[in-house]
């Protein structure tokens, strides 16, 4: 299939009248993986939760395979379309295996009852996701970095060409973050899932992602590919944050350097008279929860 | 070759864990359908002429004396079969209800819709002087007028389980003081007779109080399990079910129009039996060892809890010198140390 | 520079934030105030307040209209003063220390125990005078708060809201069905107890009142004493013990103001529903989060709410009343359903 996996047009976006993302259109390319960055309460949330059909939008419509998302019965979106809340519950007890199993949930109908292929598709999750070793743990004792790849094994026993994830290192030590994006990146390479993830952290959103969807105070200010896309007006212009952008030396991708205020720049870059103003201290935006 | 075979062991373990699982729960519910009917024979030959098992057997069949037939048929079969089946509509009322709004606290009985159906009996008791039918019936239809009552209220750009319970609570108050300014209202004898049909009694039912109980029995479990397939994924949160392909607002209305209607009969026939909706989850899912909200092995467990309760109720208190009291002081006293006992030794508690 | 700003900011709007919220307590006195007048006027036989006005002046025994103020009125708004403020604190102290903003003395028990103990003291020690009744009522609800606290706080997080209530449910159920089962051998008791159990004002002695005093006091004291501390608890249990607070002395003593306030008020009026829970809720809107407040106006709204609610029980379905205990209850439970709906509140 040809053009976008997903695409929002002039979509206009709130919770109980307070608006937060107005007439954005973005569009999510096919077989790759996109990461949606930006500064606290910039809609980055509002907007997956938009496009994975979690919120209705006021105006505008989504779009998925070129038809309108809510067009579509709930359950076939969720044989094409998974998501991946930020804080999604297990309820206590639950094994491992089990809370996998019930992503076969929209494979189902009223009659159908489990078969081979669900085993199938939970087991080829689990390998993926290195959860197999766990398949009798409940999953409120695992730790973080095993819970979410139990999670997200979830999602993949779903079968979605496209996957949405909603901050999915959130609370991970860094080992399990590149763990956790690495086992992304897998993903997008061999089945070519198309992949949407919200992610705080901009240096790893450029390093995996394959494009880049820059958002502030709920519009788009930049798409692109990282390195086409990432400079340090960008940041200075998304985040106020005064940086330096380098090549990563291990990906080659960009990486920010932050410069905050105890420290001048030093190098490499443009002599220090060049630097950006040190912008006014913004009133330190509360990051709220149904962000 | 090794990463086929990776992969079939993968789907051997998976499956094995599954099938284990499912197995646990047969055996779960096998047992504790086992027990139910054993403690419902029990009932039907213990009593101020006990008869032999046998001879409770040849009643059931039509081949024993007039005498036997008419104790078991007509006094101690209706009275065992109220029990069963109001257990069993509790158990699974309350199993949905706490597994719809992941917190054991919100079972009917605690969210305001027992209350409702009591408020309700007691206007018609104390107020039009009614007795049974048309009491079961003024409970029944307070239950569903209470419950309509607590969705309108807490539902505003849909439901949250936090609100249904905050707002049933409140409603339930409002009704226990409206219940209770009846009492005082009331002659004595009339309060008295309240107070008995809100504690929950099993005495003196006929099958006129059974056969509603079953129709609406029938009726409800089979979309309650149907829906049950649904519960699992809501049980993530709504975002996430949405994510599966669950239509959340759609499928939790059914979930809780029947368990709703499973709890309205049950208190119809029964009264509001104290704890039988609340403890029966906890016991089952504890059996099942904790995999999925268990609606099954609730339904028995709530079944067993209340005839053996009724048992209790009937035969053992007489032995230490205690009248028969009504079934819901011997739900309400026996069920509260085991939910004490069961929060200490498992200090796994919810989130929500 | 930036900070400084910030700083001054701070130091301009607080006193003007304290000096509004102090003069929000004032017009919550005056509030108060009127209902009194309200309560002592108004019932039955209504009379003006320059009728109040010659009581106090020269009170005459052998008026019979200084007579109706001086043995109903007066008696009965003093127990709706005193009980209405204990229940008011202690609902405050409950929900901060819980964390929980569904606690109440209803749903941790307290009411149950109280209840079950008074049905003890009717039934088998023959008690039928209120002052008897104190100390039974008393009691009961100290010993199952104490109990729902104690089983709440099993195992490994302490006592979790979710325990908590929990833990207050199931004692609830247990000791009302021991209660229902005493009531229901015992008609005599049961005629007693329907009408302390819906919760009134009228008929209560004044001596009942002095009984209870120094519990109150004990009570009201500690309970205000806590409002930092319930601040900081209010954090959650390791937040607290990390800025040195000592978690098992501070959640003792708030757990001594709510046993003493809450037990007082269960004795001499009996189980009164929603004070205790939508008073501390309005309070909490109106004060924002900080105990130092939320404790001082509750102790004021809900004598207010209380009375109020008597009063409008008098005058609702004449000649006969209804009592306080249900006229709480069915002007509470709106306010509780709005404030649900209109707050976002978070999972428990």
């Amino acid at each position: 299939m040809t053009g976008d996996a997903l695409a929002g047009q002039g979509l206009r976006l709130g919770y109980d009248g307070r608006e937060v993302v107005r007439d954005l259109t973005v569009a999510i390319p096919r077989g790759v993986i996109t990461a949606i960055v930006g500064p606290n309460a910039c809609g980055k949330s509002t907007l997956l939760r938009g496009l994975a059909r979690l919120l209705v939008p006021d105006a505008g419509r989504v779009l998925l395979d070129g038809r309108d998302i809510h067009a579509m019965p709930t359950r076939a979106v969720a044989t094409r379309l998974g998501i991946l809340p930020q804080h999604p519950i297990a309820p206590e007890g639950l094994t491992v295996t089990d809370l996998v199993g019930r992503g076969r949930h929209p494979h189902h109908g009223w009659l159908r009852r489990w078969g081979a292929d669900d085993d199938r598709a939970v087991a080829d999750a689990m390998r993926v996701t290195s959860t197999l070793d766990l398949a009798e743990r409940p999953v409120d004792e695992l730790s973080g970095g095993q819970r979410q790849r139990a999670w997200i094994a979830m999602a993949l026993a779903q079968r979605t060409g496209v996957l949405l994830l909603d901050e999915p290192t959130t609370y991970l030590d860094v080992t399990h973050q590149v763990e956790v994006l690495d086992l992304l990146t897998d993903l997008n390479r061999t089945d070519g899932t198309t992949i949407v993830m919200v992610l705080h952290d901009l240096n790893l959103a450029c390093r995996y992602a394959d494009h880049l969807i820059a958002l502030r105070d709920g519009e788009v200010v930049a798409t692109g590919t990282p390195s086409d896309v990432v400079t340090r007006d960008l940041v200075a212009d998304v985040f106020d944050l005064p940086s330096v952008v380098v090549p990563d030396p291990v990906s080659g991708t960009p990486l920010i350097v932050p410069i905050g205020r105890h420290h001048t720049e030093v190098l490499p870059g443009p002599p220090p008279t060049t630097a950006l103003p040190v912008p006014e201290l913004a009133e330190p935006r509360r990051e709220s929860r149904s962000e | 070759m090794t990463a086929v075979l990776d992969e079939r062991n993968a789907v051997r373990r998976v499956a094995s864990v599954r099938r284990r699982g499912i197995r646990r729960g047969r055996t779960v519910g096998l047992v504790l359908a086992a027990l139910a009917s054993g403690l419902v024979l029990l009932e039907l030959s213990l009593g101020s002429v006990t008869l032999p098992p046998d001879d409770v057997l040849a009643a059931l069949f039509g081949t024993a004396t007039p005498q036997a037939e008419y104790i078991v048929g007509e006094v101690r079969a209706p009275r065992a079969l109220t029990g069963a089946l109001a257990g069993a509509a509790f158990g699974l009322s309350g199993a949905i209800f706490q597994g719809l709004v992941r917190n054991p606290l919100a079972s009917p009985d605690i969210i305001g819709i027992t209350m409702g159906a009591s408020a309700a009996a007691v206007v018609a008791i104390v107020v039009f002087g009614a007795t049974g039918a048309p009491v079961s019936v003024s409970a029944f239809c307070g239950a569903l007028g209470t419950a309509t009552l607590i969705y309108v209220l807490a539902w505003r750009r849909g439901m949250s389980g936090y609100r249904l319970v905050l707002v049933g609570i409140a409603v339930a108050a409002v009704l226990s003081s409206v219940v209770s300014y009846l009492m005082t209202r009331a002659q004595v004898r009339d309060a008295q007779q309240a107070l008995v049909w809100l504690t929950g009694s099993l005495t003196a039912r006929t099958w006129t109080d059974v056969a509603p109980l079953a129709v609406a029995v029938v009726v409800l479990v089979p979309p309650a399990v149907l829906l049950a397939s649904g519960l699992r994924p809501l049980q993530f949160g709504d975002d996430a079910a949405t994510g599966l392909g669950v239509r959340v607002e759609r499928h939790r209305l059914g979930l809780i129009v029947v368990a709703v209607a499973l709890a309205a009969a049950a208190t119809a026939a029964a009264g509001p039996v104290a704890f039988v909706a609340f403890v029966s989850a906890p016991i089952a899912r504890a059996l099942v060892n904790g995999n999925g909200p268990a609606l099954v092995p609730a339904a028995f467990t709530g079944a067993v809890v209340l005839v053996g309760s009724d048992l209790v109720a009937q035969h053992v208190l007489e032995l230490v010198g205690i009248v028969a009291l009504p079934v819901g002081v011997v739900t309400g006293v026996l069920g509260a140390p085991y939910l004490l006992w069961l929060m200490s030794t498992t200090n796994r508690t919810g989130r929500a | 520079m930036t900070t400084r700003a910030v700083g001054e900011q701070r130091t301009r709007t607080r006193p003007a934030r304290r000096a509004a919220l102090g003069a929000g307590l004032l017009g919550a006195l005056a509030v108060l105030a009127l209902f009194v007048v309200l309560s002592v006027c108004v019932g039955s036989v209504s009379l003006s307040p320059s009728v109040l006005l010659d009581v106090l002046a020269h009170y005459d025994p052998t008026n019979g209209d200084h007579l109706i103020i001086g043995t109903m009125r007066v008696p009965r708004t003093v127990v709706g003063l005193v009980a209405g403020a204990a229940l008011g604190l202690s609902g405050a102290v409950m929900q901060g220390l819980a964390r929980n903003p569904l606690a109440d003395p209803g749903i941790l028990g307290v009411n149950a125990g109280a209840s079950l103990t008074m049905v003890l003291g009717i039934s088998a020690f023959g008690v039928t005078a209120f002052s008897g009744y104190v100390w039974f009522g008393f009691a009961g609800a100290a010993a199952a708060g104490l109990l729902v606290h104690r089983i709440g706080s099993f195992g490994r997080d302490g006592a979790t809201p979710v325990k908590l209530a929990l833990a207050g449910a199931a004692t609830s159920a247990a000791l009302g069905s021991l209660t229902t089962a005493i009531l229901l051998t015992d008609t005599e008791a049961f005629d007693e107890f329907r009408f302390w159990q819906v919760g009134s004002l009228a008929n209560r002695e004044l001596a009942v009142v002095a009984q209870a005093l120094p519990f109150l006091a004990v009570g009201a004291a500690a309970a205000l004493v806590c409002g930092r501390l319930l601040n900081i608890l209010s954090l959650g249990g390791d937040v607290a013990r990390s800025l040195g607070v000592n978690l098992a002395v501070a959640q003792g003593i708030a757990a001594l103001a709510v046993v003493a306030l809450c037990g007082a008020a269960t004795a001499i009026a009996g189980p009164i529903a929603f004070v205790g829970l939508a008073v501390p809720h309005a309070a909490r809107v109106l004060t924002g989060p900080d105990h130092r407040w939320i404790l001082p106006y509750s102790m004021v709204l809900a004598p207010a709410l209380l009375l109020a609610a008597d009063v409008l029980g008098r005058v609702v379905a004449p000649p006969g009343e209804v009592q306080v205990g249900v006229v709480t209850a069915v002007v509470g439970a709106p306010v509780l359903v709005s404030l649900v709906r209109r707050r976002k509140v978070a999972a428990v």
